[in-house]
């Protein structure tokens, strides 16, 4: 056992040689608190990059950016000999170091330049403007902070990010603060004046609490907080008079709840604060004030967690925090010239010397310092890691490890590990930790050995979930190939999962590392549609930019290379080419998009909107057409208008539906341009049946006679002039006998004249309009017979021979329940009719007479059916013998 | 049913799913209003709402009044309201802006939410917008689109479908179907054959199948095996026959709504009207609704005696016995005597209405037409019955019925025809004969090409083929019909001198008392036992062609034998009666899906010009 021990601790004497050069764990900090616990942390600076930019001097007397996230950097360097000629040179390298863009500066002179969340470069110009540039130098588009600011200039500027986007604040020479919480969501906000600042203030942060971004400045002695409405004074007081005024603060602003006090405990020699600076999350902050103090606590001033005095006095270069997320351990990293400074909860700091002009850039996980040759990345040590590699740790983890060691070297000693290990039954615990810790390295040798450990102590354990081991291994792989020099972004497990795969992928794209991104999606097993294809696409629509390539051959590389994949919206590289000018790739582009209703909003925007309205056709969705429609309808002409709809069928009948309910007139204009007459004067004739006033009516009714002739429809024509004349003659009669004829039909006319017994006049209109004498037999018959006018009948079936028979009379009468009647007219009833005429009025034996004398078979078994038992035998008799000769004939 | 069934036949998917999807998507976008509302409803909605979420349910969800929209002004005293809206163009909806703008006026604050059935439009919005209350309202939509009738009958609710698609070209429906049957298919798909007939059942079709690509796809048992579309025009004959089935002659008479009929007082035998559910769970009905008329009452009077029988069986029972028969067969029995009642009474009035000399005249000058048989007293029995005035729409079915039997009229009785149907009606038909002919329901035979004449003269000349060609080439000039040609080569009319027994039916021609088997029908059992359009060339080009059949070959499926059939602008009862028929002798069963039930009032009402 002891020997085994003393082997271990050997071992990790020669592991933290080995590692020295992977990763610096420099310093041991051991800081008491005042509470009882000691806490130990463990800062390491691992170098990234050896950068491979050949900057002549270095970072000095340059303006830089970095991007968190292991972003780009941008680099705006002065001109060496100060002369209004020699412009600056903006200059944008990946982490890495590698030239992304380079050009001179020809814009007005520059505040601050800035990253925004998806990797934009924004440049503050002093007077308010600001640009923002693509990754590559390409310029993108502006936006300006206020007029004011145009006159007072920008003092300084700050590009933040918030859950609401990226940000920018600046401070004018009038002192007084703008803000916008997010650019592509420009709303820009002037902040109440702070009482007596000049100038600038000494330092100042934006933060982002309860969803209200705010400003804390310093100005001198004071801290002020700036949100929306309120300027709200921070009161630096002794502690016994801190809550008094507490309380007037919140008398004098009753609409401000007032969260912010004094930060508690800052030391009372400290005159004035020189420096601040808000942590990653918005959680913490910290104040560096001229007598050399480090205060830090909460961002809501209510909590101080420490307070190091850093005997420095001179005002700091930067200041960042350096903490992982869920650590217990507030950490700043101070930089001044030549010195970089930990501070912690202790009130020992760790010193670094820097030999060069360095910057900070602030990550979720720590902080990386970008030199001129160099770039490293300063942490504190996760657990993991600590107890993996802690000298003498008799963590599982290293345990494992160790065994695992001895295990390569076919050593025995590798079981007793393992056996030491079991007994704990830490085993899991062990396979756990060299997982962690594995992500937490940045050399993928020191990665292998611990996955390797791992998955060796794997083996002993049966049902150990292989999620974690193989989720790890693969963000791993992920992770080394986006790291790679070339790539230049050096992402730590911890941040690449905050940031996640989407985003991960969006960057490389962003990047044009295209292959890349592709290939991590394979790897990943990304679904088509979030994965590959969104890649192609991205890929397309820049490939579509390439103006030195002809159209042809690059609708034809974009259409074999995105052939195969699933969901790939053409219509939205023919977007982005056509934002290139070349609309007629846009065009060639379409035509490879299946879904045609896809097509139609690029086309709209491209004014081909002929060809927009025959794929929406094609699409068979209405609704489509009918945006087109009314877009064509407000664009065109009304004559191309029209003519456009002509030629589409299907749109037209859906616009003249619309025009049916909404635009009637429309309609008529429609019909007009068509020369479609028949429909014209359909048209008329329906806005006829609106029309109360007769007058009017007969004029449209005119106008539809003339329509009519025109569409050479003398049916039609012929029939509106007799509406016409017939209404005429309604109106007349209205007038003369005071009768309610108006709109009635002809037949409704007669029926009504016949029954107010104007004989006369219903004569002359069955003459005018040459009404069938069929039609005007029956319509008086029927008339006569409903006012039971029998006289009159009898009189009318005289006056000549009837066109219809006379067997209507005798069913009209029957109908009438007048059988008397009836009767009369039996025997003028046409032989074949007269069966039928004898049953009508119930008289069965004078049909069986008639049938049997007409001897059809047919007939009498009509006759017999009608028999009842009740029936004179002898009748039936007769019947059936007469069916039966007849039948035999 | 008399006659033999096949005992194999298969289980019907159960669509009460349908009815569930509905009612939990309608809830919860009431529920998307918290609080006590209103709720106003387009007439055209109120019965099919019904069938989906009765009063109770909408109470249950904070519904606190239902109005049905009317053209009257809209008093309500809730803070917020919802409106189920049908359609657009809605003549009714324009009222809406107006109760938005005077709330506005008075300073009152509500919230309103408008939901659109089945779909919403890019047009409403755009109204909306123009009204200038956009921002007040909130839209949704609810993709009510299939009401399960009965057990094998779906409507999709759309009477408007037959003019808007048919007559004005407009194709907005279309992409409803299309829907319609992705639902269909993504609940008891995937289909493994689909056969269609007609440019709308096309444009359905890809409609369906793009909804498919877009959607992700399910492995699953199919329950529907081979569905077949069919355009309302492939077929425009057959709607409008009488018809002499029970259950379309119930909706000829009194007019079925929703599967509900009212059964007015002289049927009822008392005061008041009965609303009346018909459908499979209707015993008595179940039995009599695919009979002929003419053997419909000997049933009843049978089932009658029967009931007799079953109650006569008290009078020997001792009290055990009583006690089991009143728990256990008295409800039945009195269930069944009340709507055996009904029923009886119902038969009696359509007898009434039905068995007069008309009626027979009126059917013996249908089946001539349809024959092709004495088409000049037909014309003059057409002619009396429009002086007569006995009826606009039956004097307009008689019409359209000669012309797509005889393709188009002559030009004299053309106008002469014409003419006295204004006389007789008013000048205002101009518009709906203009329709009619638009649709090719009643045409001029054009002069130099009388078809009929031209057809018989060249027939003796050369072969049935080259005839048949020489026939295309007409219909090319115009959308005829070609019912003659059609109905020699499908043998749709069976010869008139054999007396057919409408006891025992031998084919689909009983709907029709054996003058006629419906063109939809033997178009669908031609298809289905040749699987496929091969052998049927000359018929689809006569009927205009467009058809398609789609085999999906991954699908392999045992329901081959459950057919779902699609009819696009509307199918009748007696097609539904045929088709039953069919799947009985076949051993298959049918699932009817319609864009509405139509008969040939309602199909001849939709042609009218008066409600604009």
């Amino acid at each position: 056992m002891w020997a085994s021990l003393a082997s271990h601790l050997a071992y990790h004497v020669t592991t933290v040689i080995n590692s020295v050069c992977v990763c610096v764990c420099v310093c041991v900090c051991v800081c008491v608190c005042v509470c009882v616990c000691v806490c130990v942390c463990v800062y390491r600076k691992i170098e990234l990059y050896e950068m491979g930019w050949s900057l002549r001097d270095g970072l000095k007397e340059c303006l830089v950016a970095a991007a968190p996230y292991g972003g780009p950097i941008a680099l705006l360097r002065q001109p060496q000999r100060p002369s209004s000629s020699a412009r600056p040179q903006l200059e944008i390298y990946s982490s890495s170091g590698a030239n992304m863009a380079s050009f001179p500066w020809k814009s007005g002179p520059v505040r601050q330049l800035g990253w925004t969340v998806c990797d934009d470069l924004l440049c503050i110009q002093e007077d308010g403007t600001v640009l923002i540039y693509d990754l590559f130098g390409a310029f993108k588009r502006h936006f300006s902070m206020g007029n004011e600011v145009v006159q007072n200039q920008v003092l300084e500027a700050k590009v933040f990010h918030s859950p609401y986007g990226t940000g920018v604040a600046i401070v004018t020479g009038a002192s007084r603060f703008t803000l916008a919480t997010n650019i592509d969501d420009l709303k820009l906000r002037r902040l109440p004046e702070v009482p007596g600042l000049q100038g600038a203030p000494s330092c100042w942060v934006v933060l982002t609490q309860d969803r209200q971004t705010k400003v804390l400045l310093a100005n001198g002695v004071d801290l002020y907080i700036l949100d929306n409405t309120s300027c709200t004074p921070v009161v630096r007081q002794t502690q016994t008079t801190y809550s008094l005024l507490c309380l007037i603060i919140l008398a004098l602003s009753p609409l401000t709840v007032c969260v912010f006090q004094t930060p508690p405990g800052l030391s009372p020699q400290a005159c004035s604060i020189v420096n601040m600076a808000v942590s990653f999350s918005y959680k913490y902050l910290a104040l560096f004030t001229d007598s050399g103090h480090l205060w830090m606590g909460s961002a809501n001033l209510k909590d101080k967690l420490s307070e190091v005095d850093t005997k420095v006095r001179t005002p700091p270069k930067q200041m960042v925090w350096c903490r992982r997320p869920k650590s217990q351990q507030p950490s700043v990293v101070i930089m001044w010239d030549r010195l970089l400074l930990v501070a912690g909860e202790c009130t020992d700091t760790i010193q670094y010397t820097l030999d060069e002009e360095s910057v900070c850039v602030a990550e979720l996980d720590g902080v990386r310092i970008i030199g001129g040759s160099r770039h490293e990345l300063l942490q504190e040590v996760p657990s993991a890691c600590q107890d993996i590699f802690k000298i003498a740790s008799m963590a599982p983890g290293a345990l494992l490890l160790e065994a695992h060691k001895e295990y390569e070297k076919s050593s025995q000693k590798a079981d007793e590990y393992l056996r030491e290990i079991k007994e704990q039954s830490v085993l899991g615990e062990a396979v756990r930790q060299c997982v962690e810790a594995a992500g937490y390295e940045h050399e993928p040798e020191t990665q292998k050995t611990l996955l390797r450990a791992a998955s060796f102590g794997k083996c002993f354990l049966s049902n150990y979930p292989p999620e974690p081991f193989v989720s790890m291994c693969r963000d791993l792989k992920v992770l080394n190939s986006v790291r790679e020099y070339t790539v230049g972004i050096p992402l730590t497990h911890t941040q690449y999962k905050q940031m996640t795969v989407q985003v991960l992928i969006d960057r490389l794209v962003y990047r044009k590392l295209y292959p890349l991104a592709i290939e991590i999606c394979r790897y990943l097993k990304t679904p088509e549609y979030q994965g590959v294809s969104r890649v192609l696409k991205h890929w397309a629509c820049c490939k579509v930019q390439q103006k030195e390539e002809p159209d042809e051959s690059i609708a034809h590389a974009v259409s074999v290379k995105l052939g195969e994949a699933a969901g790939i919206s053409y219509s939205e590289i023919a977007a982005r080419a056509y934002e290139c000018g070349r609309t007629e790739l846009a065009i060639k582009l379409l035509e490879f998009e299946p879904r045609s209703g896809e097509q139609v909003p690029l086309l709209l925007k491209m004014k081909r909107s002929q060809l927009a309205l025959s794929k929406a056709i094609e699409s068979g969705d209405t609704d489509l057409v009918y945006t087109v429609v009314t877009y064509l309808k407000n664009e065109m002409n009304r004559g191309d208008f029209f003519m456009t709809l002509r030629n589409q069928p299907v749109a037209l009948s859906l616009y003249r539906q619309f025009c049916k309910h909404q635009e009637q007139d429309t309609l008529k204009d429609l019909f007009n341009q068509d020369d479609d007459h028949q429909e014209l004067g359909n048209f008329y004739v329906k806005a006829s049946y609106k029309e109360k006033k007769l007058e009017a009516r007969l004029s449209l009714l005119q106008s539809a006679v003339d329509e009519y002739n025109k569409a050479k429809n003398e049916f039609a024509a012929k029939a509106t002039e007799e509406e016409m004349k017939l209404l005429r003659f309604q109106r007349r009669l209205d007038e003369e006998k005071g009768e309610a004829l108006l709109g009635l039909s002809l037949q409704e006319t007669l029926h009504a004249l016949l029954t107010s017994n104007f004989h006369k006049q219903a004569e002359q209109l069955y003459r005018d309009f040459r009404v069938p004498d069929k039609r005007y037999w029956w319509l008086k018959l029927t008339a006569l017979a409903e006012k039971d006018d029998w006289e009159e009948m009898e009189k009318f079936a005289k006056s000549k021979k009837s066109p219809i028979g006379y067997l209507p009379f005798v069913e009209v009468c029957v109908k009438q329940h007048n059988k008397y009647e009836a009767k009369k007219y039996v025997s003028k009833v046409t032989p074949e009719q007269k069966v039928k005429a004898h049953l009508a009025i119930g008289d069965l034996e004078g049909a069986a007479e008639a049938a049997i004398e007409r001897r059809s078979e047919g007939e009498i078994s009509t006759v017999l059916s009608r028999c009842s038992p009740t029936t004179d035998r002898a009748l039936l008799e007769r019947l059936n013998r007469a069916r039966s000769t007849a039948a035999k004939k | 049913m008399a006659h033999s069934v096949r005992r194999d036949a298969p289980e019907l998917p159960d669509f009460s799913l349908l009815k569930r999807l509905a009612r939990d998507q309608l809830i919860y976008l009431l529920e998307q209003l918290p609080g006590r509302k209103d709720l106003f409803i387009e007439a055209d909605l109120m019965s099919p709402l019904d069938r989906i979420a009765n009063v109770t349910t909408l109470k249950q969800h904070d519904v606190d009044k239902l109005y049905k929209v009317e053209h009257k002004p809209i008093v309500s005293t809730s803070d917020q309201m919802v409106r189920g809206c049908f359609l657009y163009p809605l003549t009714n909806w324009f009222l809406f802006p107006d109760v938005v703008n005077a709330d506005k006026a008075f300073g009152r604050f509500r919230r309103y939410k408008i939901i659109f059935s089945p779909q919403k439009f890019y047009a409403c919005e755009n109204l909306l917008e123009e009204q200038g209350i956009f921002g007040d309202v909130t839209t949704d939509e609810w993709s009510f689109y299939l009401l399960p009738l009965d057990d094998d009958i779906i409507s999709l609710e759309l009477p408007e479908f037959f003019r808007d698609y048919f007559l004005e070209g407009d194709q907005r429906w279309v992409r409803t179907a299309g829907s319609a049957l992705h639902l269909l298919h993504s609940v008891y798909g995937p289909f493994s054959k689909v056969y269609g007939i007609g440019r709308c059942s096309k444009m359905a079709y890809e409609s369906w199948r793009e909804q498919v690509e877009e959607g992700e796809q399910r492995a699953r048992q199919a329950e529907i095996g081979n569905v077949f579309l069919i355009d309302r025009d492939v077929d425009l004959v057959t709607p409008l026959c009488s018809q002499v089935v029970y259950e379309g002659l119930v909706d000829d008479i009194f007019r079925i709504k929703c599967g509900c009929v009212e059964f007015c007082p002289d049927v009822t035998s008392s005061d008041k009207s009965i609303k009346v559910m018909l459908n499979s769970q209707d015993k008595v009905f179940n039995e009599i609704r695919n009979e002929h008329f003419s053997q419909v009452f000997g049933f009843l009077s049978q089932k009658a005696r029967n009931l007799q029988t079953a109650y006569d069986k008290r009078s020997g029972m001792n009290i055990k016995q009583m006690k089991t028969f009143v728990s256990e067969e008295l409800k039945g029995l009195k269930q069944e005597h009340r709507l055996l009642s009904l029923h009886i009474g119902a038969s009696e009035s359509m007898m009434k209405k039905k068995t007069k000399q008309d009626f027979q005249e009126l059917l013996k000058t249908e089946h001539s037409l349809l024959e092709g048989f004495e088409i000049r007293e037909c014309i003059s029995y057409i002619e009396e019955h429009i002086n007569r005035q006995v009826s606009m729409v039956e004097s307009m079915r008689l019409l359209c019925l000669l012309s797509l039997t005889e393709n188009g009229l002559l030009p004299k009785d053309y106008r002469s025809l014409k003419a006295q149907f204004l006389q007789s009606y008013g000048i205002e038909h101009l518009l709906t004969f203009s329709n009619l002919k638009q649709l090719g329901l009643l045409v001029e035979q054009q002069p130099g090409e009388t078809l009929t004449v031209m057809e018989s003269r060249v027939g003796k000349l050369v072969n049935d083929k080259t005839a048949g060609k020489l026939t295309d080439a007409f219909s090319s000039l115009a959308k005829k019909s070609n019912f003659r040609a059609l109905g020699r080569r499908l043998n749709l009319v069976p010869k008139s001198d054999e007396e057919y027994d409408l006891r025992v039916p031998r084919d689909m021609a009983y709907i029709f008392s054996g003058a006629y088997i419906p063109l939809s029908c033997k178009l669908i059992e031609q298809v289905l036992e040749r699987d496929g359009w091969t052998g049927l060339e000359e018929v689809t080009r006569m009927l205009n062609g467009h058809e398609f059949a789609v085999t999906d070959a991954r699908v392999k499926t045992d329901s081959q034998r459950i057919i779902l059939v699609m009819f696009l602008g509307g199918c009748t009862f007696s097609e539904i009666s045929a088709l039953r028929f069919l799947g009985r002798e076949k051993g298959i069963k049918f699932i009817v899906v319609t864009t509405a039930i139509t008969n040939s009032a309602r199909l001849l009402e939709s042609m009218l010009d008066n409600h604009a």
